[in-house]
């Protein structure tokens, strides 16, 4: 939790000899808690005053990364409850569990299946990004070949789980070079696994069936030299986890209580379908990392896409590529349009002009990801800016008629678009749904 | 070290209204849904703070629709042209805790039905289901001015929730309603403070707000989802932080939207496994998105979908 500046003073020399810059040192504090000045200007402050401030102004949910290179992930570091205060930081990261119990031939195709579950959105990659080895069998060996198995089969970052420690110890040696994150540590064996997690340089799981063992448990393992802890409920119901889930969020970030300030894990089970809600509500309600047991790309890509969108920063809007768009399959006859590239606003034209199976060009034009009255009247959206774009983009060459439809809500421009183009302007509808009809009565 | 207190305490909550009326009450519905009361965010505080169970309303359309993707019109081919079938089927087969009827069929430009039609429709919903009803126009405010009011004379006094009323098209709708005992649907672009001006403008005709359900634009998942989603959640805590004219329980049309999706229409996509499963899939997780930001009636339409809804919130609402 930030220090007021009357705490900070207390921490400071209190020497006012103005090496800082400022006047006296409660000058000095002020600015400091208001983020205007850094702890090492003062020269002369105390080690053990620097160790509470920066303690105090540590993140109030660490971060934690596991994995290696371009498949390293990093979760935590949430500072909201909710996306419109200011952003989530780090998109929840989709993993997918592979049982030591398999076969070597079923253990291989499942890792294949896992691999592949990456998609693209609006040119934008999505994917799973790690893969959960479980330790259904209680087989150190087995645990151990199934981690070799996996390390050999998948550049994804690496999750262990089990309740056994031997297992882990044997597993974590073979896989220890890809930072794995390892769990879970419960209130039975916390000791034997922090030991692990610190030989091994792995961030830990903690697990517990409370919040008040859970912070127990990760003053325990911290106690024990391990700081990279990440947070799971072992409830009963999904009822109780998800309320939990919500609870260590506000603990943590409204309340400043360290014991609980890490990132969380959900185990999801359950049918296919099924998985796909619960997946879908852990990544709203503060699971940083959720992991499900299916593999069908029907349930993965509505789970990532939700990350995607719920993990936006809700200050820059989603923008798509200014150019020409091409829906069905336009000729030298077909209509041209124009929309803004804010992301709602193309995908909205573009799923009316669909609607009305009239192939057409859609020319985007760049207006910082406004919609269309927003950056009309930002300026954004002008009749140079639409000329710039068509001349851009070579619309001239695709088209042999010259007409350009334009928004209905910015009908006021046609008179000096139609001097800037020299491009006869109709104007469209107001409103993008009424497209279909507009196109058929306008466009035969 | 003890747990700190979550002293979050907020001083106000959502409305809490009934829909439908029975017998004992002067209608004709078999059994009343109660919506909205929640004292909290979703899974925020304690379980007594949540709202009621979060409904599921099944879309009835007047007319066959044309262009339903097949998915939707495999499970509903039968009984297309008939509402009240359609209607029955939901609820007894599907198990839709609310009907509504989108009278799509009255817009000018797709069958330009008349007024006699639509009573028609209502009148056979009415009697073939006995859950509470939801009344949605076509969106042609000339056209919904016209019939619309003949639509609610035909449910007088059965508590149906009606709509839409818009910022600029309000007036005769809300009158019918405050005529014939409905609750009415304002809609908003997205935008807290339009949402807020159509709740003042219906209650400066004398309609009470808490008989209001709020409707924003609903995007669907990958379509804009994220500014539903925290237009839903700022909504929640405006009611949870006293604003009487934010207090209203929210509807989101989840059905139309996500069905529009590419990712549940692209017959051919490579990799993104069965449209089959696609489509229901989408729309599921659209409705479940929303439900974690403060929604209390999802409009739904395929019966897959809305069995992984409702089993998500029997689960997470008992
Ligand atoms: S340099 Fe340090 S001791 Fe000197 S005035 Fe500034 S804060 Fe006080």
């Amino acid at each position: 939790m930030a220090l007021t500046g009357l705490e900070i003073f207390k921490l400071l020399p209190k020497t006012n000899c103005k090496k800082c810059g400022k006047p006296t040192c409660l000058a000095f504090a002020m600015a400091l808690a208001q983020k205007r000045a850094k702890l090492e200007e003062c020269p002369d402050v105390s080690d053990e005053a620097k160790e509470k401030l920066s303690a105090a102004s540590a993140p109030p949910m660490r971060k934690v990364i596991f994995g290696t290179g371009d498949h390293q992930v990093q979760v935590g570091q949430e500072t909201v409850c909710f996306r419109h205060e200011e952003k989530f930081h780090n998109p929840a990261v989709l993993g997918v569990t592979v049982s030591d119990k398999l076969d070597a031939e079923a253990m291989k195709k499942r890792i294949e299946s896992i691999n592949s579950l990456q998609f693209e959105r609006i040119g934008i990659k999505i994917g799973v990004r790690t893969i959960t080895i479980v330790n259904d069998s209680g087989s150190p060996e087995l645990f151990a070949k199934a981690a070799e198995a996996v390390k050999e089969g998948s550049d994804l970052a690496i999750i262990l789980v089990t309740d056994l420690p031997d297992a882990m110890a044997a597993a974590v040696t073979k896989v220890k070079d890809r930072i794995p994150l390892i769990g879970c540590a419960t209130p039975k064996n916390a000791e034997a696994m922090a030991k692990i997690a610190a030989e091994n340089k792995c961030p830990l799981i903690a697990k517990a069936e409370s919040i008040e063992a859970l912070s127990e448990l990760t003053e325990k393992i911290s106690g024990s030299g391990v700081e990279d802890i990440v947070l799971t409920i072992d409830g009963e119901s999904v009822k109780d986890k998800l309320y939990n889930y919500s609870r260590i969020r506000v603990l943590s970030l409204k309340k400043g209580f360290r014991p609980l300030g890490y990132p969380t894990i959900s185990f999801v089970t359950g049918s296919d379908d099924d998985q796909v809600a619960l997946g879908v509500s852990c990544i709203c309600k503060y699971s940083g990392i959720v992991i499900v047991d299916t593999i069908e790309p029907y349930a993965l890509l509505p789970m990532l896409t939700a990350v995607m969108n719920i993990f936006t920063d809700p200050q820059k809007p989603v923008q798509v590529e200014p150019k020409i768009y091409s829906i069905g399959e336009p000729d030298e006859n077909s209509p041209v349009m124009f929309t803004t590239n804010f992301s709602l606003t193309y995908y909205t034209v573009e799923s009316d002009v669909e609607a009305s199976r009239i192939p057409s060009y859609i020319l985007v034009v760049d207006t910082e990801g406004t919609s269309v009255l927003t950056a009309y009247s930002g300026d954004k959206l002008n009749e140079k800016t639409v000329a710039d774009a068509m001349k851009k983009y070579g619309i001239e060459s695709m088209v042999k008629h010259r007409k350009l439809i334009i928004p209905g809500y910015v009908a006021v421009m046609s008179g000096k678009l139609e001097e800037a183009t020299n491009w006869e302007i109709m104007v469209g509808p107001r409103e993008c749904s009424m497209l279909p009809k507009y196109l058929k009565e306008v466009w035969n | 070290m003890p747990l700190p207190e979550i002293t979050d305490s907020f001083t106000g909550s959502v409305n809490r209204i009934t829909l439908g009326a029975t017998k004992e009450n002067g209608g004709t519905r078999t059994n009343t849904v109660t919506i909205g009361g929640a004292r909290n965010v979703v899974y925020g505080g304690s379980f007594e703070d949540a709202s009621e169970k979060p409904v599921i309303a099944m879309d009835v359309l007047d007319t066959r629709p044309r262009d339903w993707p097949d998915a939707l019109v495999q499970a509903y081919d039968d009984v297309m042209d008939s509402p009240g079938d359609w209607a029955k089927k939901c609820v007894e087969e599907f198990g839709a805790e609310l009907i509504c009827i989108k009278f799509d069929g009255i817009h000018p430009d797709k069958d330009d039905k008349d007024a006699d039609h639509a009573v028609k429709v209502t009148e056979e919903v009415l009697k073939s289901v006995g859950v509470p009803l939801i009344l949605w126009g076509s969106r042609n405010d000339e056209k919904d001015n016209q019939v619309m009011p003949k639509v609610s004379g035909a449910a007088k006094g059965e508590k149906c929730l009606i709509g839409t009323i818009s910022e600029i098209n309000y007036k005769s709708l809300t009158a019918i309603a405050m005529a014939d005992g409905h609750y009415l649907i304002s809609e908003a672009p997205i935008d807290i403070n339009i949402a807020k001006q159509v709740n003042i403008l219906a209650s400066d005709m004398g309609f009470p707000l808490e008989r209001i359900v709020t409707f924003q634009a609903t995007g669907a998942l990958g379509y804009g989802i994220e500014y539903a989603y925290s237009i839903q959640e700022r909504q929640r805590l405006a009611a949870l932080t006293g604003d009487k004219m934010m207090a209203m329980p929210a509807i989101c049309d989840v059905g139309y939207e996500s069905w529009r999706a590419k990712e549940a229409k692209l017959e051919d996509a490579p990799g993104w496994g069965s449209i089959a499963d696609r489509g229901p899939m989408w729309e599921a997780t659209t409705a479940v998105c929303l439900l974690q930001a403060g929604v209390d009636i999802i409009r739904m339409r395929h019966p897959r979908s809305v069995a992984v809804v409702k089993n998500f919130i029997n689960k997470v609402w008992s």
